[in-house]
């Protein structure tokens, strides 16, 4: 509560990690960067004339273009319709930066083939940055047909499950670091993005195998979380920085970030595994992919419950997390644990990032548009406990799959949020959370 | 033995011949651990209670409950004839039971003056319609200032009037807040450990002010850890460990008690209290 | 590099509408955090309910615009109605969270089809500026001098723009010199001691939200007027941060504070894109493609904030002693 006086190592007391975090970060952005082939995802033909403002897609059916699928595509005072070439391809130039929505027609659709996600049939493409966005509508089996009501809610509900297994691994990163520091991380959905692009980078640009890509992946989130603490948040707590500023800080480290990443790795939407090999059981049909998420998803979360209920490392953050200077007078280097929870933090996100990435598509706003996600997770849990963090994660996922069944698809994240603000009105504490001390 | 405060011989809970201040099977519980479970207690009207017990006895709990900044698990409790339980602290506060802070809460970002002038209560111009009209409430606000000087001379803080809170000692912060306190005229004033920090040359001042109020009729209740001073200045002592109330009565009978003795020592001691300085760990 | 058409650009910024808007946003915030302590991180959204109010009030209800000003403002103090009574009792970090979580509802909520027939949808709404304009007392032709010389309209929005401008920073400094404002400021530091003095500490900070909610839903019709559109993808969380920037800039806890952050931080940004696309024309800087000059501003932005916060919390105008943030 101190006011907010310079520290005595005045403003240089900053210069030298900042410094060096910089140039790490230039260093290994540099490194990413020269490694994008420039043709990467030029798939699509350059637009024919008029705005450099484009907005493009690809509609696939297991793996080919598909021909004469139309889309509409409105914004502001602008609506027109788009059809695909031969090889499925669509371009069309919009006039202002803003941003619009494609639908796809579904009586376009060729007989007895539907959208692999049947909920999405509109898709936005935010123009107010980048001067191209890239919308694709992956295609599959036709799984509209008159689908019985318990079938959707048995589909629905295995789509929440999966989603909040994901929102979980990252939920609980956002959690450690709350729970440990009291810091409300806002930077957290570029740790997303990182990982989802980093995966595609080794995976789909440079044709790795996926398993070296992931450990890939893996590692370089977990040091990218390793350089934020050490380069930024422990000068900062060596300062005395209030929480709140904290907050503020990392709100404008996350802007920081997501511009680097639209920077380095382009607006368009990246393809990570066109590989949608459809499993099916009872009413679900779903990909391997998914499965796999899914199943690594749980071995994840199971193998941090064993990490923090068994381990010493473990149990030590927890009683940092308890009463951080209760921790350090029974001679626990909280420091050491903040660091290590940092690591793991940025392992566990960046993995986020990478099944996600995997099973859906991803691009420089992915993580920052599931932020609000994580934080609703982690609030509804009751802020920094990773059991509440994982409860919390499964309730928004299937609170925004199930809502589909009832509002409009595009409605789906504004469900989660009013989630989130209704039960905050009567836990404040969140689900699992315990009361507050008072005065 | 007999005494003018309470009905009939003091003990635990007993009936006073003018309570301002009644509660009723108050308890209060954190986790598995009940911080106050007090029975029956009544505060006199117009005299200086003072409520002592060791640290963790649930004092400070107990004036959390009572002035609506903390909810009980159970309990009711009569002020001057109204029910508090479930009114909220400001209302409590309005109804002239003002209570000060053990972690002393001066208002450090704001000058000396402005924190006083925030302790007066019915300032016209704290209605947000009436604030931008400042003859409605500008002759308000100069009886206030008034006031606050001539309370801030009688706690010498009259040279400190133009600076940030921030910038007094600890000790000053206390005298700041109570002064604050007693810029609405309150009824009853409860004291959560008044002089803990203040000055030994200004604690007899400090003794004086709070006579003083009784000397106005203010009823005064005060938590505090000082023997002597309890001794000095109170006309009535409750004692409370481990949340219950475990002894009453008049200051020079109350300090011989066994069950004092025994709360504040353990059960082994038999010293009398008043020549033991008891060393507290300040703080939760 | 033309430096003189650079300058002129920058300076044009100092004083454009957008600035104005910007700033009435700022103010309000300054209200809400500056003054009482309230995080708010939706700040976004009370402009934009006052941008949709205006706008909705014109095209579907058929209101002068004088009215759907009134309107606008209306729908704001109804916003921070729903927003405060549920939110308010909540802990400073939940509130941060809670207010950017309403923002983006509100955001879905223009956003999508279902209420298309009201909000526009994706598309937003335009044409509701004509009477606007026709109230523009000034003649046709140009006005000014050096870098401002403006058409009528440009002159008009300019003049409405800021006059909005001054009276809501004089209206501020107004409240908050009174009582009224130093039971804020004392709110702002510590919530049980105010309560302690009989004040009603949840209808204070309910009061503050709804006042600098209504002063960024004049700033969001300001912005809206200008452009003859409201789209929903205005309104996202960086129009929001931007606001917090402009605000800690200056300082928060001020009335000029706002004013001059907002329009030193557009000079300064016009500035520095303008330079680095100079640059990346003439190839000093050929590791960025024109389009990624605008993505330059934001990740300036993200800097300006961080090191604002860290450097200089009390922002230009500030004094350290009245400014702090809590926790
Ligand atoms: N908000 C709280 N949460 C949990 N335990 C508390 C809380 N407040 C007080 N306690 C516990 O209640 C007991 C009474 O505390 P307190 O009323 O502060 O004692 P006193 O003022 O007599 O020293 C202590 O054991 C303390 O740890
Ligand atoms: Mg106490």
């Amino acid at each position: 509560m101190n006011p907010l006086t310079l520290s005595k190592r005045g403003i240089l007391g900053l210069n030298r990690p900042v410094a060096i975090w910089l140039g790490a970060l230039a260093v290994v952005f540099g490194m990413l960067f020269s490694a994008v082939p420039a043709s990467a995802a030029d798939e699509t033909p350059a637009p024919a004339d008029g705005s450099s403002l484009v907005i493009k897609g690809k509609v696939k059916n297991e793996g080919v273009g598909v021909a004469g699928i139309e889309l509409k595509v409105t914004g502001p005072s602008f609506e027109e319709i788009a059809t695909t070439d031969a090889d499925g391809l669509w371009s069309l130039n919009v006039p202002t930066k803003a941003e619009y929505k494609v639908e796809i027609q579904l009586d376009s659709l060729p007989e007895g083939v539907g959208l692999r996600d049947p909920e999405t049939t509109v898709r936005t493409a935010d123009l107010t940055m980048v001067e191209t966005a890239s919308v694709l509508f992956p295609l599959g089996v036709d799984t509209r047909v008159e689908t019985p009501i318990l079938d959707q809610i048995a589909i629905r509900a295995f789509a929440g499950l999966n989603l909040g297994l994901l929102l979980a691994i990252a939920a609980i990163g956002i959690s450690l670091i709350f729970g440990t520091t009291g810091l409300s991380n806002f930077a957290h959905g570029e740790m997303v993005t990182f990982g989802a692009l980093t995966t595609w980078l080794f995976y789909a640009v440079l044709d790795l195998p996926l398993i070296i890509s992931a450990v890939i992946t893996i590692a370089i989130s977990a040091a990218f979380g390793w350089l934020q603490d050490a380069a930024l948040w422990k000068p900062l707590r060596g300062r005395r920085l209030g929480l709140n500023q904290m907050m503020i800080v990392s709100i404008g480290f996350g802007i920081f970030l997501r511009y680097v990443l639209l920077i380095v790795f382009d607006g368009e939407t990246k393809v990570i595994s066109g590989d949608f090999q459809a499993v099916e059981f009872g009413p679900i049909i779903t990909t391997a992919n998914s499965i796999g998420s899914m199943a690594i998803s749980v071995v994840t979360l199971a193998a941090v419950a064993l990490f923090l209920t068994r381990t010493r490392i473990g149990k030590a953050t927890r009683a940092v997390s308890d009463n951080a200077s209760l921790a350090a007078s029974t001679g626990i280097d909280v420091e050491k644990i903040i660091r290590i929870v940092w690591v793991v933090a940025g392992a566990l996100t960046g993995l986020a990032g990478m099944l996600y990435g995997l099973q859906f598509q991803a691009n420089w706003l992915t993580g920052f548009q599931i932020l609000l996600l994580l934080f609703a997770a982690t609030t509804l849990g009751g802020l920094g406990t990773s059991l509440g963090a994982t409860v919390g994660a499964l309730i928004i996922g299937f609170v925004v799959e199930l809502s589909s069944l009832v509002l409009p698809a595009d409605l789906k994240y504004a469900a989660s949020l009013i989630i989130l603000i209704l039960v905050l009105l009567v836990r404040p504490q969140g689900v699992l959370g315990k009361k507050q001390r008072i005065g | 033995m007999a005494n003018n405060i309470s009905v009939g011989a003091a003990a635990p809970g007993c009936k006073k011949v003018d309570p301002i201040l009644v509660a009723d099977n108050v308890t209060r519980q954190f986790g598995g651990l009940t911080a106050v479970d007090v029975a029956h207690l009544e505060i006199p009207r117009g005299q200086i209670t003072a409520l002592i017990g060791p640290n963790g006895a649930g004092k400070t709990t107990l004036f959390n409950l009572l002035t609506g900044f903390d909810k009980p698990n159970t309990g009711t409790w009569i002020y001057d004839g109204k029910n508090l339980a479930g009114v909220p602290s400001y209302k409590v506060a309005r109804l002239g039971m003002v209570r000060t802070f053990q972690l002393t809460k001066a208002l450090s970002l704001l000058t000396v003056i402005d924190n006083m002038r925030l302790g007066a209560q019915d300032q016209p111009g704290e209605n947000f319609l009436r604030s931008f009209l400042k003859p409605l409430w500008v002759k308000y606000e100069n009886q206030i200032t008034a006031k606050a000087d001539d309370l801030l001379k009688r706690f010498k803080l009259d040279a400190k009037r133009e600076d940030y809170a921030a910038a007094l000692s600890g000790g000053q912060r206390k005298l700041l807040e109570m002064a604050r306190a007693l810029m609405s005229d309150p009824k009853l004033v409860m004291l959560d450990e008044p002089m803990a920090g203040v000055n030994p040359a200004l604690t007899q001042s400090l003794l004086e002010h709070i006579k003083d109020l009784k000397k106005n009729g203010t009823t005064v209740l005060f938590v505090e850890h000082d023997m002597h001073m309890v001794r000095h200045i109170s006309d009535w002592v409750v004692v409370m460990a481990e949340g219950k109330i475990v002894a009453e009565g008049p200051p020079a009978v109350v300090m011989k008690d066994q069950a004092v003795i025994d709360a504040y020592l353990g059960a082994h001691a038999d010293t009398d209290l008043g020549t033991v300085a008891i060393k507290v760990v300040k703080g939760k | 590099m033309d430096w003189l058409a650079i300058f002129n650009l920058a300076l044009g910024e100092l004083i454009s509408p957008l600035t104005a808007a910007y700033i009435l946003c700022a103010i309000g915030l300054a209200v809400h955090f500056g003054f009482t302590g309230l995080m708010n991180f939706g700040q976004a959204a009370f402009a934009a309910v006052g941008a949709y109010g205006m706008a909705i009030g014109i095209l579907t209800f058929g209101m002068p615009t004088a009215v759907a000003i009134l309107f606008g403002m209306a729908c704001a103090v109804i916003f921070a109605l729903v927003l405060g009574i549920p939110t308010l009792r909540l802990r400073a970090d939940y509130l941060a969270i809670v207010t950017i979580a309403a923002a983006e509802i509100f955001r879905y909520l223009m956003l999508t089809s279902g209420f298309a027939g009201v909000t526009g949808g994706s598309a937003g709404l335009s044409a509701f500026n004509e009477e606007f304009r026709a109230l523009n007392p000034f003649p046709d032709g140009e006005y000014g001098f050096g870098p401002f010389v403006f058409r009528e309209e440009e002159l008009w929005m300019r003049i409405v723009g800021w006059l909005t401008v001054v009276l809501a920073a004089l209206f501020v400094m107004f409240v908050m010199r009174s009582p009224w404002g130093r039971v804020l400021r004392g709110i702002r530091e510590d919530e049980d001691a105010v309560r302690s003095l009989g004040k009603n500490v949840f209808a204070y900070k309910l009061q503050a939200l709804i006042i600098g909610g209504v002063i960024a839903a004049l700033g969001g019709m300001i912005f809206v007027l200008n452009l003859s559109n409201v789209q929903p993808a205005s309104w996202g969380t960086n129009f929001t941060f931007m606001i917090w920037t402009v605000l800690l800039l200056g300082g928060a806890a001020t009335i000029l504070g706002p004013i001059v952050g907002g329009m030193l931080f557009f000079l300064l940004l016009t500035l520095t894109q303008s330079i680095i696309g100079g640059l990346v024309d003439v190839g000093v800087i050929n590791f960025l493609s024109p389009p990624q000059v605008g993505q330059v501003r934001f990740l300036i932005i993200g800097l300006a904030l961080m090191a604002l916060v860290i450097f200089r919390p009390q922002g230009i105008f500030g004094n350290k002693k009245e400014m702090q943030f809590n926790g």
